[in-house]
């Protein structure tokens, strides 16, 4: 974002304007597109020197960087939008090492045509967003692509993070024993953008859970520098995340249905479209492994924390060379939970 | 959720289940078919087998829309929807399906064609609407169930004097189908689960004479994981008593008469066509339902040439026995092996209905126990 601080004979038009192809050009369009639309939004020192990159202090110990790419549709849908998400999902891809973020970068790809008003609630809502997590954005870049070949606005985020010394958390560490823990309701957000599509007109009161979950993170490795695994059950929701986690870890996993916390209008909007909540995407929730004795720490520190009220213990992993996970379904009988196949509902993140 | 939590109460099902244990005989064995998809993917869901004494066994039979679809008509609507410059919509499980050649309509839709996928025949017709200078074709399928629907929309599209709407028609009747699975001669069946949804359309009249004929016990189900294991313990009952009646577990919704308002609608778009070829049974006559005369201009098969296509099945491939109930999908070489949710060989791995696909994702820990064992 190298906006130059110059003055524009005209304020750009965030009320009826659109993106044309000068704002990805290298002009002044341009310019002015990243200093009264960026650079007020995202306001921050770094951004503010107005350089092609962004210079910062480094803490010692290990970092970590995660990058995401943001292509949902409809871009603005209960309990967020497009910016929020795409602060959310970097922050809490970085937070899932047990690191504290830092940084974010932000890239935007705008189709010709977009209108200035939606850049800019979309700007503002990431610009809040990442304002609440306390973790700028410090760099970006923007490009236009010609009408037809985008479809309004991709963003691309990327965070750095530091991890506390003495955490070690990896998907590859799960061990048979340990305790399987997810920190509230799933299936909220992948039912949010289900309810806001077109052609699908249900009503709901569900909204999606899009939120940083750093700070729940900090807290439980304050409290449990020993977590095996975290990791933020996303596309595919928790059944695929468990399995993905199984396979790193090569462990087995059982898990009991009736432990797992869903909403019941999740549930009901599920059961009309066919759908099962253990795929359907999350934003805002995280599972951790753990070793079994230092499940009930965990829980309840997550219980205390705003965006782990409704924690639970949901199974525990076991030794199985397959790597399958099972449950017990809460009728009683058991089955296999195996990856998604396919894909549940298009462009959900 | 009220009025479905209850049909799957954790308590209700073990006290079942030991009901169950006491009623059925060692001595012999209790080969029940569910006809459709709907009870496949519940009894797998749910870990309904489990629950169940080792000889009674689910067949499960050939009810899944998708599968039973032989592969030439998904050839013709490719051949349809890039001879002609349309707008195809189809319900979601389709899109999957393996075609000849190893195509699909994923596959022509990633190559450029515009095929759509829709929920509701409502989408399609809106779709229509919305693009009048271009031809739309609803690919229709499925069971009793979903030709009400297909039968609104055709005529709405009359009313309105929509002249770019038509339907691809391979809706297909239930009783028929029931009927060719008993006559052919490697199956062995004792029981039927009767369709849940199909049956509050058509009623539990149609299958009769059917259980006579054939001195089958019929138990109409509902879909959920306590109807299916209530119908398995009517069944049971009446093949020890010796009887072969159709009962009716799903009161709930399901009428002797089923839903009169939807049959006269039906019957006043469609008709029953002399034959048609499903996937595992062959042709079968008196089977599936085409557009009638008076709405003629609506049949895609009447307003499009559509090129004949030598239709070639994947070597190897199971579905047909499966689908008839005389192999289980874990005995067909493909399955697990090159054939999987990800990447289907036949229609049985596509639809979260069909046998293989609920083989692949719920119950391969069975499968497996059951062959080392």
């Amino acid at each position: 974002m190298n906006g130059r601080g110059k003055r524009f004979p005209q304020r750009l038009d965030t009320r009826s304007g659109t993106v044309d192809m000068s704002h990805g050009s290298g002009g002044r369009a341009m310019a002015q597109l990243i200093d009264e639309l960026f650079v007020k939004h995202f306001d921050n020192e770094l951004l503010r020197q107005a350089n092609d990159q962004a210079a910062f202090t480094v803490p010692a110990g290990r970092m970590v960087m995660s990058t995401d790419s943001h292509v949902i549709s409809p871009l603005f849908f209960p309990g967020g939008d497009i910016g929020s998400l795409s602060v959310h999902g970097t922050i809490n891809d970085v937070a899932m090492s047990g690191a504290k973020p830092l940084y974010l970068s932000a890239g935007f790809i705008l189709e010709e045509g977009f209108p200035l008003s939606d850049l800019e609630r979309i700007v503002q809502s990431m610009g809040h967003a990442a304002a609440e997590a306390g973790v700028p954005v410090v760099t970006g870049d923007t490009k236009v692509v010609e009408r037809g070949k985008g479809d309004g606005v991709f963003i691309t985020t990327t965070g750095v993070g530091v991890v506390p010394e003495g955490v070690n958390i990896s998907g590859d560490l799960a061990q048979p024993g340990d305790a399987i823990l997810v920190s509230g309701t799933i299936g909220d957000h992948g039912v949010a953008i289900m309810s806001s599509r077109e052609n699908l007109t249900f009503e709901t009161t569900i909204e999606s859970d899009s939120a940083a979950l750093h700070t729940l993170v900090a807290a439980m490795v304050e409290a449990v520098p020993a977590i095996h695994c975290l990791r933020d059950p996303t596309r595919g929701g928790l059944a695929t995340t468990l399995n993905e986690l199984a396979l790193q870890s090569s462990v087995g996993m059982h898990l009991k249905e009736r432990a797992i916390p869903v909403n019941p209008a999740v549930s009901a909007a599920c059961e009309l479209l066919g759908l099962d909540p253990l795929y359907v995407a999350n934003e805002g929730k995280l599972i951790c492994i753990c070793p079994a004795e230092q499940a009930g720490v965990l829980l309840a520190v997550m219980r205390a924390h705003p965006l782990g009220g409704r924690a639970a213990r949901i199974g525990e992993v076991v030794e199985d060379a397959h790597g399958f996970v099972q449950m017990e379904t809460g009728f009683g009988g058991s089955r296999m939970v195996d990856w998604l196949a396919g894909e549940q509902l298009p462009r959900i993140c | 959720m009220k009025y479905v939590e209850e049909f799957r109460n954790h308590e209700l099902a073990q006290r079942l289940a030991a009901a169950i244990a006491a009623e059925a005989q060692p001595d012999r064995t209790y080969r029940l078919m569910e006809f459709c998809g709907g009870h496949t993917h519940a009894i797998f869901r749910y870990g309904v087998q489990h629950l169940m004494p080792d000889n009674v066994q689910f067949v499960h039979g050939p009810g899944c829309p998708v599968c039973v679809l032989p592969i030439g008509r998904i050839d013709e609507a490719i051949a349809l929807v890039r001879e002609h410059d349309m707008i195809l919509c189809t319900y979601g499980d389709l899109l999957r399906v393996p075609a000849s050649d190893r195509q699909s309509l994923l596959k022509v839709k990633a190559q450029g064609a515009d095929i759509r996928m829709v929920y509701s025949t409502q989408d399609a017709l809106q779709i229509a609407r919305d693009n009048p200078d271009r031809q739309v074709v609803f690919f229709a399928i499925g069971f009793e169930t979903t030709t009400p629907p297909t039968a609104v929309a055709i005529k709405q599209a009359k009313s309105e004097g929509l002249k770019n709407f038509s339907v691809f028609c391979n809706h297909v009747l239930t009783p028929a189908a029931m009927r060719a699975i008993l006559e052919s001669p490697d199956v062995a069946i004792d029981g039927f689960f009767g369709p849940s949804h199909v049956s509050t359309v058509i009623g539990s009249n149609p299958y009769v004479a059917f259980a006579e004929e054939f001195n089958k016990p019929v138990v109409i189900a509902g879909f959920e994981p306590l109807d299916v294991m209530q119908s398995a313990r009517m069944l049971i009952r009446q093949l020890n008593e010796g009887r072969h009646e159709v009962e009716n577990e799903y009161t709930r919704a399901v009428t002797p008469e089923g839903n009169r308002k939807a049959q006269a609608v039906v019957a006043e778009v469609l008709e029953q066509r002399s034959e048609f070829e499903w996937r595992g049974l062959g042709v079968v006559p008196d089977s599936a339902l085409q557009i009638r005369e008076a709405f003629a201009e609506f049949d895609s098969e009447r307003r499009f040439t559509i090129t004949p296509v030598a239709a070639r099945e994947v070597k190897g491939c199971d579905c047909p026995s499966i689908l008839r109930g005389t192999k289980r999908p874990s005995d067909c070489k493909l399955f697990g092996t090159v054939c999987s949710p990800e990447n289907p060989m036949g229609a049985c791995m596509v639809s979260s209905e069909g046998a293989c696909a609920a083989y692949w994702s719920y119950g391969r820990i069975t499968n497996q126990e059951a062959k080392q064992a």
